[in-house]
């Protein structure tokens, strides 16, 4: 990234006070809202969310809202173009002179996986092509996780979903939608996960100093849809990036940095027994061809990993 | 008044500079695709202020559209067809924001089979969605009804977005003589877009188009979207009052071509309604009582007007340019729907297909169709619905088909 100087250091650098609302009506333990807390602290509330179905349609209900900035419920697949029409209308506004600059705003997108890594991604291509500014947020808990958790295309091999019960669990692969956007060059994409929120404040700080497509995946631990307890998803959310299974990076500049090399890689295994979903690779008996095929599959990752 | 030859699409791209639109988001389909490389060009030119965004697919651009106009700009799009289609979940939903924009339609057959020619089944399947609805029958009527449609669409007893359909081909591609209105008396008519609550600012933060919980607060909103399309209806006399006084032209929710005295009507919309017109001359030549109404307005539907227009006639003949697949046509049974129970409601209406993708009716297939109705009138026994047909074309297909046979049996040879 380029001369822009992070404010945040260190952990009692983070914003004390927090923007988004209480009671919503998510899950206890969503990793996702806790990302979108961390994201909002640091956004603020100069604007606008423009939502596509998901988990996150629900946060703002007739008549309540726990943003202090302004939102627009879309579709499922087209919530990009939706900011699309609310940017250019900003600008034709501001061009005119009918919108001070302290009235302008931010638009930035919210998906859960489901849009962003299927029904959306056309729109989502779209809009990066077209070098919309705005940002992305894709909380992804892998999986359609609003009707119940079924597989989608984030959906990690051999997890269990409502629609992949079987001995095996998903037989497909998660799509590797970092480098898909990534492929389209746009201003910024970053991996983030609320359990390391130093991390996600760093790129969250960089993204507010961009222009243009500024994309943002935040790994979002799911009691409900992994099957686990809900105390449990900060650690989740830990494990996901110590044992390589969440790679923490970032594509700024045409190039690819790891903010976060982990030393001493923890076996995939711990993170994997930590959630029910993968209770079939431990018990009635170890799966150890496919525990070991996980591992390899991560240790490859990180084999090519120079930076 | 001088008039210029103009397209259908030319002529909404009129409608949409005279109105001083913002923001076109826009995705090309054929025949719509004038529109837009006309609107494209004065705005590279420098002819037309405003904006055009090419989004990647329809129900993108209708995504834009709503999110623009929910922004606070006067917003403009057209599509056609599969186009009208693919957006249809977001015709739905921004017709539920509120959103006050103009959408032109360029009426085509949809798929399948896959067709370029007009009917009207595209812009029946969006007759529910809460966008409020003006056909048009010539080129001056569309770049006409596209100023009457800002008005409508922005009054605040409204508020709804509207679409201007017209005819593929048979409008889109013919030239006619239009005439234009001077800029500064169009703008003066349409007036300057008030955004009223529909905005995002800063210091006004907005949560627009948020979920409801049950039944209760969703209907209310599904109510209260209707009562404003129907508000539609006397907002739409005054403006088209207005326009007549401004413009010397007179488009009313439902025209009425020699009505007076006739026992027998045709009821048609859009172009073809011209040929029904036509038909109507020469019947009167021959000594029938007959004439024609054209609903302007499909939404909200003029069901008043069009009660007091059908009182006591002989019989009425609905033809329709579309056909729903297991019913009949749209427009015959929304036009029983206004007149069942009424004391005045015509014996006989009678139900008719045709112009399908494109295809014509010709003078003797009006002819016929007014001695059925003349027959089923004097008997008192309404005939089931008949879809055009002749011998001629059904030899033609017959033939193709015999070809298709003729190569299929080569190919397994």
């Amino acid at each position: 990234m380029t001369g822009t100087k992070a404010s945040i250091r260190r952990m009692k650098d983070l914003p004390s006070t927090h923007l988004l609302g209480t009671g919503t009506p998510m899950c206890a333990g969503c990793g996702g809202l806790q990302a979108l807390h961390e994201i909002y602290d640091i956004l603020g509330e100069k604007t606008v969310f423009v939502n596509a179905a998901g988990c996150m349609t629900l946060l703002s209900v007739y008549p309540f809202t726990p943003f202090r900035g302004s939102w627009l419920y879309t579709a499922m697949a087209s919530s990009p173009a939706g900011a699309q029409g609310i940017r250019d209308a900003l600008d034709i506004l501001r061009e005119r002179g009918e919108l001070p600059a302290e009235e302008d705003l931010q638009v930035v997108v919210l998906t859960g996986d489901g849009a962003a890594y299927g029904m959306g991604l056309s729109a989502t291509s779209g809009a990066m092509e077209r070098d919309l500014d705005f940002i992305y947020i894709c909380y992804d808990n892998e999986g359609y996780g609003n009707t119940g958790q079924q597989y989608s295309g984030a959906t990690p091999h051999a997890a269990k979903t409502a629609t992949s019960r079987g001995a095996h669990g998903f037989a497909g692969y998660k799509k590797d939608l970092f480098s898909i956007w990534a492929a389209h060059r746009p201003a910024y994409v970053g991996t983030v996960i609320g359990a390391e929120p130093l991390d996600l404040a760093h790129k969250i700080e960089t993204v507010k100093q961009l222009r243009g497509p500024r994309m943002i995946i935040a790994l979002a631990p799911c009691p409900t849809g992994w099957d686990y307890d809900p105390g449990e998803s900060v650690n989740i959310g830990r494990l996901a990036v110590r044992t390589g299974i969440w790679p923490l990076k970032e594509y700024i500049d045409g190039k690819v940095v790891h903010t976060r090399i982990p030393r001493g890689r923890l076996p995939v295994e711990e993170y994997l027994k930590t959630q029910g979903r993968f209770a079939h690779l431990f018990a009635p008996q170890r799966d150890d061809a496919l525990l070991a095929e996980l591992q390899a599959r991560v240790d490859a990752y990180w084999d090519g990993v120079t930076s | 008044m001088s008039r210029t030859l103009l397209t259908g699409n030319v002529s909404a791209a009129w409608g949409a500079r005279l109105a001083g639109v913002d923001y076109v988001p826009a995705f090309p389909i054929t025949p719509q695709t004038e529109i837009i490389e006309t609107l494209a060009g004065w705005i590279d030119s420098g002819e037309m202020a405003g904006r055009l965004v090419t989004l990647e697919s329809e129900h993108s651009m209708i995504t834009a559209a709503g999110g623009a106009a929910t922004t606070g700009v006067r917003v403009f799009s057209a599509t056609s067809s599969q186009g009208l289609l693919y957006a249809m979940e977001m015709l739905y939903t921004v017709a539920g924001w509120r959103t006050p924009f103009v959408l032109v339609n360029v009426s085509r057959g949809l798929s399948a089979p896959i067709t370029l020619e007009s009917d009207h089944n595209d812009i029946m399947a969006a007759r529910d969605c809460g966008f409020l609805q003006i056909h048009c029958a010539s080129c001056q009527e569309v770049l006409d009804s596209t100023l009457l449609a800002y008005r409508l669409a922005e009054d605040t007893r409204v508020r709804l977005p509207v679409i201007v359909n017209l005819d593929g081909f048979y409008l889109s591609f013919t030239r006619e003589p239009v005439e234009i209105p001077a800029a500064d008396a169009a703008a003066g008519f349409v007036g300057d877009f008030d955004p009223q609550n529909a905005r995002f600012r800063a210091s006004t933060p907005e949560s627009q188009a948020v979920a409801v919980l049950g039944g209760s607060p969703y209907s209310y909103f599904r109510y209260e979207t209707h009562l404003a399309s129907l508000n539609g209806l006397s907002v739409y006399d005054e403006i088209s009052a207005e326009f007549s006084a401004t413009f010397g032209r007179n488009h009313p929710a439902v025209e009425a071509y020699r009505t007076g005295d006739a026992d027998y009507l045709f009821v048609m919309l859009g172009s073809f309604a011209t040929k029904a017109r036509e038909a109507v001359d020469r019947l009167r030549d021959a000594g029938w009582s007959i004439g024609l109404l054209r609903p302007r307005l499909l939404r909200p539907f003029p069901e008043e007007s069009l009660r007091r227009l059908l009182a006591g006639r002989r019989g009425v003949a609905v033809i329709d340019q579309n056909l729903s697949m297991g019913k009949g046509g749209v427009l015959h049974g929304e036009l029983l729907g206004a007149l069942y129970g009424h004391p005045q409601a015509p014996p006989v209406v009678a139900s008719f297909i045709g112009g399908l993708g494109g295809r014509d009716i010709s003078a003797e297939e009006f002819y016929e169709m007014a001695q059925t109705l003349r027959q089923a009138a004097d008997t008192g026994r309404t005939p089931p619905p008949r879809l055009l047909y002749t011998r001629d074309e059904l030899r033609e297909i017959r033939k193709l088909q015999a070809v298709a046979h003729q190569e299929r049996e080569e190919l397994h040879r």
